[in-house]
């Protein structure tokens, strides 16, 4: 994909960090992030500051970010609604009884979902979906993950491609394409959007295979990750391990 | 369709171990899912899932709302089955599900092996059952053939939020009545599922007009006659 | 590399190949065609005639039946990955062999997935960039070029694996009359065996001794390219036309 959705361009200490350095990193804080126990508010806090501080050094405003979690609703709906409709002793909260249990169910979820897609957003905003790609494959993801994502990637633009044609064709002999119109269009021609993607992905399938792909980027060997890269790439989810584990510790 | 609570579950709805269980299953099911279902990079399975990944990944950015709250676009796992076979199928529903969560952050991280399950692997198995068993009416007429894939996209959807409620049942942070949840969610995605097997129908039904061979539910001798029909 | 050609052996050998799209349609009913190393070949033929499709044949991309040898290597599903070190192939529309970030990685993915490595490889992507006129452009993303030159880049990505076999589908089309006139001196200057499908057939007698004619899915003529273009009726007859006031010097 030439321009990921999500990845915002940069330089930064962020960005130049191994795609597979980084993934790991991810999965690392939001596994920490999920372990660690509900009541332990604070660990939440320092688990954000975390998630700041890595924004403030790969230069992507927090605007940004917000705008971006709103993928998250969902869920903030069923962590509203879980105060009311769960069971044990109740609280008083504004003068509504609603469930304790509940009520901190809620809260785990806001908090851990939010902190969930800062973090996965992070990802997506400094890492090129081929370096995506391309980290899974130096983590040893199974050839057929690394050979359909590759295509997949590739196929994003084939297809973005054939609905700009197919729009330009269609303005061009006076279609009038307001938003609504379209989506209706689009949903009719779903089909053919695929027909067309698939017929032209089989030619630039045939095109990569003539130039001798074998499945993978032809990446090389990687360049080894120096130790301190993997330290300053993994210090973020130091942190919030570190919280984890002090909130978890049976006192 | 999904966007729906139930499907791309964000992290924090399960806790840390169910989430693990839930990780290894899906790792589990893919790895007989690669033995049994080949992707060749010379072969025409190779573009044809790729393809099929892109496509529901970018239906993805053409959200509409199903209902207030719940907004809605192709999932796929009853499409992929029929076109690919439940194995093949559940690999490419499975790449979908990951880049998703790695570059829309839709669906959290520790979540992948519960959104896997249900997704990638309940819905495409539960997808490619139903038309299979159905067969007989796919071949009989492409009447035929768009009902069966509007049932399997239908009874996929549901399946794949059933799997969210024994999740939950497992690893659920909250105890909330399993009987209300399950209803609710079941319920809810039945709706969802019309949705999703009324475009899984319109995009079997174009590509078996022009491309029968693409289509692995009808992959043999009798398309000719199907397109005919 | 480039040479590796044994006495005796012709370069490409084709006998009694036949394909039929997936969809039914059967395009390819019997081709034969023997071209020795060193020679320039053009392929002519109308719309539709089944030309690309025969292209897509020489590197295994597509699977018809009959027999195909490259250098006295028969292609099968063993030998297709060397066949496809040999065989390079521009293809007609260089929107689908351009697909990289930028297009000195685009050019730089064929020697790559045939095993070059730094520092052979970014001298080949420059000496093939340079080849086709667009080194200036080697960080830019080949979606922001012109159509003329993705043309010329898709070019330079198959010259930088240096295949033994170059086959051009219509590597002409939509080129403005400079850049033609120089990617002929380009294709002139490598001594290459060479397939070029074009409709272009002023630019088929300047650059290929001989041609080839397919119709409908067969050969209907192989000779001289002078020859070809001065038989009127043959022109005629498979939807060919010299542009107007040319004229072949006989
Ligand atoms: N993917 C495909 N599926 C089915 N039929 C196809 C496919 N590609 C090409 N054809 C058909 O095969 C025939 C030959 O097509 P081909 O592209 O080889 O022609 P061509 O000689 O290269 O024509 P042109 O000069 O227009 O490039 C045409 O009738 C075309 O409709
Ligand atoms: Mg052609």
């Amino acid at each position: 994909m030439s321009g990921g959705v999500l990845y915002r361009p940069g330089d930064s200490p962020v960005h130049r960090i191994p795609p597979q350095v980084k993934l790991l990193a991810a999965f690392a804080a939001v596994l920490g992030v999920v372990a660690t126990p509900r009541e332990a508010f604070w660990a939440f806090g320092i688990d954000l500051f975390v998630v700041l501080a890595v924004w403030s050094v790969a230069g992507v405003p927090v605007g940004w970010f917000a705008r971006r979690a709103v993928i998250e609703a969902p869920f903030v709906l069923l962590a509203v609604v879980l105060p009311f409709v769960s069971g044990g002793p109740r609280v008083d909260v504004l003068g509504v009884a609603v469930s304790q249990d509940g009520l901190l169910a809620g809260w785990n979820i806001l908090a851990k979902g939010t902190l969930g897609v800062l973090i996965a957003l992070t990802l997506a905003a400094t890492t090129q979906p081929r370096d995506l790609v391309l980290g899974l494959q130096r983590l040893r993801a199974p050839a057929w993950f690394v050979t359909i994502a590759t295509l997949m990637l590739r196929y994003v633009d084939v297809i973005a491609g054939e609905l700009r044609r197919t729009r330009i064709a269609r303005i061009s002999r006076g279609d009038d394409p307001r938003f609504l119109w379209q989506a209706g269009a689009v949903a009719r021609g779903a089909g053919t959007l695929f027909l067309r993607s698939y017929e032209r992905g089989e030619r630039v399938h045939r095109a990569m295979l003539a130039r001798g792909w074998a499945g993978h980027m032809p990446a090389g060997p990687a360049a080894p990750v120096g130790a301190l890269r993997w330290v300053a790439g993994g210090s973020p989810a130091l942190v919030i391990a570190t919280a984890w584990a002090v909130a978890a510790w049976p006192v | 369709m999904t966007a729906s609570v139930a499907m791309h579950l964000s992290d924090g709805v399960l806790d840390a171990s169910t989430s693990v269980l839930f990780g290894a299953v899906a790792v589990a099911w893919l790895a007989v899912a690669a033995a049994r279902g080949r992707i060749d990079v010379d072969d025409r399975t190779a573009p044809l899932a790729g393809l099929l990944a892109a496509f529901l990944f970018a239906m993805q950015l053409l959200n509409f709302p199903v209902l207030p709250g719940v907004s809605g676009h192709l999932y796929g796992g009853a499409l992929a089955a029929i076109l690919l076979g439940p194995w093949v199928g559940a690999l490419c529903l499975s790449v979908v599900v990951v880049i998703q969560a790695l570059l829309f952050a839709d669906g959290g991280l520790t979540a992948l092996g519960a959104n896997m399950t249900n997704m990638a692997l309940l819905g495409t198995a539960v997808g490619f059952a139903v038309a299979l068993a159905a067969r007989g009416l796919a071949r009989r007429s492409r009447a035929g053939l768009l009902a069966v894939a509007f049932l399997a996209g239908l009874v996929s959807t549901v399946a794949a939020s059933a799997g969210f409620v024994v999740e939950y049942a497992i690893g659920g942070q909250a105890d909330v009545s399993l009987g209300g949840l399950a209803g609710v969610v079941i319920g809810v995605h039945a709706v969802i599922g019309i949705g999703e097997g009324v475009i899984t129908a319109l995009a079997v039904g174009a590509i078996v007009r022009v491309r029968p061979d693409l289509i692995y539910l009808v992959r043999t001798s009798e398309t000719r006659e199907l397109v005919a029909a | 590399m480039g040479g590796g050609r044994v006495a005796g052996v012709s370069a490409l050998d084709v006998r009694g190949l036949t394909y039929r799209y997936p969809d039914g349609t059967a395009v390819l009913h019997g081709i034969d065609l023997h071209v020795e190393p060193g020679e320039r070949v053009a392929v002519l033929g109308p719309n539709g005639a089944g030309k690309t499709t025969f292209v897509l044949h020489l590197n295994g991309v597509l699977t018809g039946t009959g027999h195909i040898e490259v250098a006295g290597l028969p292609l099968s599903p063993d030998t297709m990955r060397e066949i496809r070190r040999r065989v390079g192939v521009v293809f007609q529309d260089p929107d689908d062999q351009l697909f990289m970030p930028t297009v000195a990685d685009d050019v730089a993915f064929g020697p790559a997935n045939f095993g070059v490595t730094e520092p052979e490889l970014g001298e080949r992507v420059r000496a093939a960039l340079s080849a086709v006129g667009m080194a200036e452009h080697a960080d830019r993303s080949p979606m922001h070029l012109s159509e003329g030159q993705r043309r010329r880049v898709a070019l330079a990505t198959v010259l930088a694996s240096d295949p033994e076999l170059l086959v051009l589908d219509e590597p002409s089309a939509n080129l403005e009359p400079v850049a033609r006139r120089e990617l002929a001196e380009v294709l002139l200057s490598l001594d290459r065996t060479m397939l070029m499908v074009t409709h272009d057939l002023p630019y088929a007698l300047q650059l290929c001794p001989r041609a080839v004619l397919i119709d409908n899915g067969v050969v209907v003529a192989d000779g001289p390219t002078r020859d070809l273009l001065a038989d009127a009726d043959l022109l005629a007859a498979h939807r060919l036309e010299l542009p107007w006031g040319f004229v072949p010097q006989p």
